[in-house]
């Protein structure tokens, strides 16, 4: 570093670090917290932070009242299947616009991401008569469809800025060596690109595990996922604090989980291109 | 078989007429050199014979067959990039085993096919290893055992040795050579470094502004360029020339001479001029002379030749070596 950094200047600034991640983190630590409580004390003013008698009982209440296996294997075939549904049409379209652009490239990039920029609520009764008349309310099949449909810009997005960063001769050179597209994308392209692919499908993943617009919406029972659990805790027993914290500590568990192992991918696939 | 034959060709991009129109035959077997300044089309050429860009105009045949608007993949080419281009996630031997694979050839036969060729290349200790563990020359000849191992009907070469140093890219000219010798097959080699092409070719096509301004034996053009251009490019020293009335006097708007043709005289001659720098190679001895009333010209002289900076001397051409030119250019 250029710059001498006293003892004390880093002793403050490390303080303030923690400081600002206590403020951000506290929201969530205060909701693990509150989900080991009893009801009464999880009302109790002024709260204990953590002197109380913790207790498993929300949990066990929630597993025994509703079947959180089942929504979080939702969560998980949502979020992976949409996952895996946009990379299958964003690979080629991404390759297409890195390699092969024309002059409607950046257009059409600026044109799908600003598809992010409209409120969902606008389409909703469209989207719903859709999916009443082909039969595709409360099916995985359907919300699987529209997660993709509704990551596939920032999917596409991501990709190409990691595919631009991939030397054109490589892939002319599998071109000569006699690859077809298919092959020159399958066996060249994305294994050149695993760093980026994998950022990409982490943070798909996590957009759509939190997605809860469509998925409140267009799901009831059978394809209803973590979101729709946490919520119908939410709404006819908002007053019972500990048991919608408990809830809501299942819901997010295994993302966090994720998110934790993966931190490093993740800000390097955000902050991808930035600095060369 | 690997003859190629370009049938007014032309390539634009936008506006620009890159190549307005070229046609040109390349023979069964021939080691062709595409050199011509930077800018001059003769990558772009090639990447037309490639199939990497496509044609504006006219139509590209190989063995006869016509394949302009067929890809690159079903041309039966090969080519090596100036960047090596390797696969930097596979091994060498993936690398090399890579066109096979695309194929459909048997295990057995790439494995035996790609042993070959590393044994050629002397590649054989790292053929575990990564593109990124090795050094330029190595990665070159892994790009040349891509090339060969599937025996393909011309190479194409797309100044393969500008990235190499000096020391390494006369080796690896020889070893391009001799690779030629030994499979016979067609090869088309992009530079723009005129002594690979004079070392290296059957027949050179020399290139200006997308136009082909010669095609020859590397001698035919070093002894008869047709021009101005071709007569400047091919040769080092670069060839002198002088216009007035040295020129006019011999019924040209300019003549040339190349250095070997001037020689230095003590006593007697019809030119006359001092020394600059002198520039010893050992073998060769050059001479940057500043002739009174002609200009100044680049003399060649054995490695013994001794005269100093300063020096005056009389210079004598050699009339029958003499290339005149008229006032557009064009040999006479």
């Amino acid at each position: 570093m250029a710059r001498r950094t006293s003892p004390a200047r880093v002793a403050v600034f490390t303080a303030l670090g923690w400081a600002v991640g206590f403020v951000v983190f506290f929201p969530i630590l205060w909701m693990v917290l509150t989900s080991f409580k009893t009801e009464l004390e999880a009302f109790r003013t002024p709260p204990s932070f953590l002197f109380f008698d913790w207790t498993l009982e929300n949990y066990a209440i929630v597993q025994a009242r509703s079947d959180y296996l089942r929504y979080a294997m939702n969560s998980i075939v949502l979020a992976g299947g949409s996952t895996l549904a946009a990379l299958v049409f964003a690979i080629p379209a991404a390759w297409a616009m890195a390699f092969s652009p024309t002059e409607r490239t950046r257009g059409t990039l600026l044109w799908m991401l600003s598809t992010k920029m409209m409120p969902p609520v606008g389409v909703l009764v469209p989207m719903y008569l859709l999916f009443r008349d082909f039969s595709l309310l409360d099916t995985h099949v359907g919300l699987i469809a529209v997660l993709a449909l509704g990551n596939l810009p920032i999917v596409i997005w991501m990709l190409y800025t990691y595919f631009k960063e991939i030397p054109r001769d490589i892939l002319e050179a599998s071109r000569m060596d006699g690859a077809s597209s298919w092959k020159e994308i399958v066996f060249v392209l994305t294994p050149m690109a695993v760093p980026g692919i994998a950022s990409t499908i982490l943070l798909n993943v996590i957009l759509a595990w939190n997605e809860a617009f469509w998925t409140l919406n267009l799901s009831t029972i059978k394809a209803a996922p973590l979101t729709a659990f946490i919520a119908s805790y939410s709404s006819p027993e908002g007053l019972f604090w500990a048991k919608l914290s408990a809830a809501s500590t299942l819901a997010i568990a295994p993302i966090l989980v994720l998110g934790w192992f993966s931190q490093r991918q993740l800000v390097r696939g955000l902050t991808f291109g930035a600095v060369k | 078989m690997g003859s190629i034959r370009l049938e007014n060709v032309s390539k634009s991009f936008g506006e620009t007429a890159v190549i307005p129109s070229i046609d040109l035959d390349i023979e069964d077997g021939e080691f062709v050199v595409f050199v011509g300044p930077s800018g001059c089309g003769k990558s772009t050429l090639l990447r037309l014979v490639a199939g990497l860009e496509d044609t504006t105009g006219g139509r590209i045949l190989i063995d006869g067959k016509d394949m302009t608007d067929t890809p690159p993949s079903k041309r039966g080419l090969a080519m090596v990039f100036q960047s090596y281009a390797l696969y930097p996630h596979m091994s060498v031997y993936r690398n090399i085993a890579f066109p096979l694979r695309m194929a459909g050839v048997d295990k057995a036969e790439i494995d035996r096919k790609v042993r070959e060729a590393a044994r050629v290349l002397n590649l054989t200790d790292y053929l575990d290893r990564r593109p990124g563990q090795l050094s330029g020359g190595q990665r070159q000849r892994v790009a040349i055992g891509r090339a060969i191992v599937r025996a393909p009907t011309a190479f194409l070469f797309d100044e393969p040795l500008s990235n190499l140093d000096a020391a390494l890219r006369v080796g690896m000219r020889l070893e391009i050579s001799e690779l030629h010798q030994s499979l016979g097959t067609t090869m088309i080699y992009v530079t723009h470094d005129q002594v690979e092409a004079m070392t290296m070719a059957d027949k050179i096509v020399v290139l200006n502004k997308g136009r082909i301004e010669q095609v020859g034996s590397p001698l035919t053009l070093y002894r008869n360029p047709k021009n101005l251009f071709v007569a400047g490019f091919i040769g080092s020293p670069k060839m002198n020339f002088v216009t007035g009335e040295e020129a006019a006097k011999r019924g040209a708007a300019t003549i040339g001479i190349r250095a070997e043709h001037i020689a230095l005289a003590p006593e007697a001659g019809p030119w006359h001029g001092t020394i600059g720098v002198v520039e010893h190679l050992g073998s060769d001895t050059f001479f940057h002379v500043t002739v009174d009333g002609v200009g100044p010209l680049t003399v060649r002289a054995g490695g013994e030749a001794a005269y100093g900076h300063g020096a005056r001397v009389f210079l004598r051409p050699d009339e029958s070596k003499i290339h005149r030119f008229d006032a557009a250019g064009q040999a006479l």
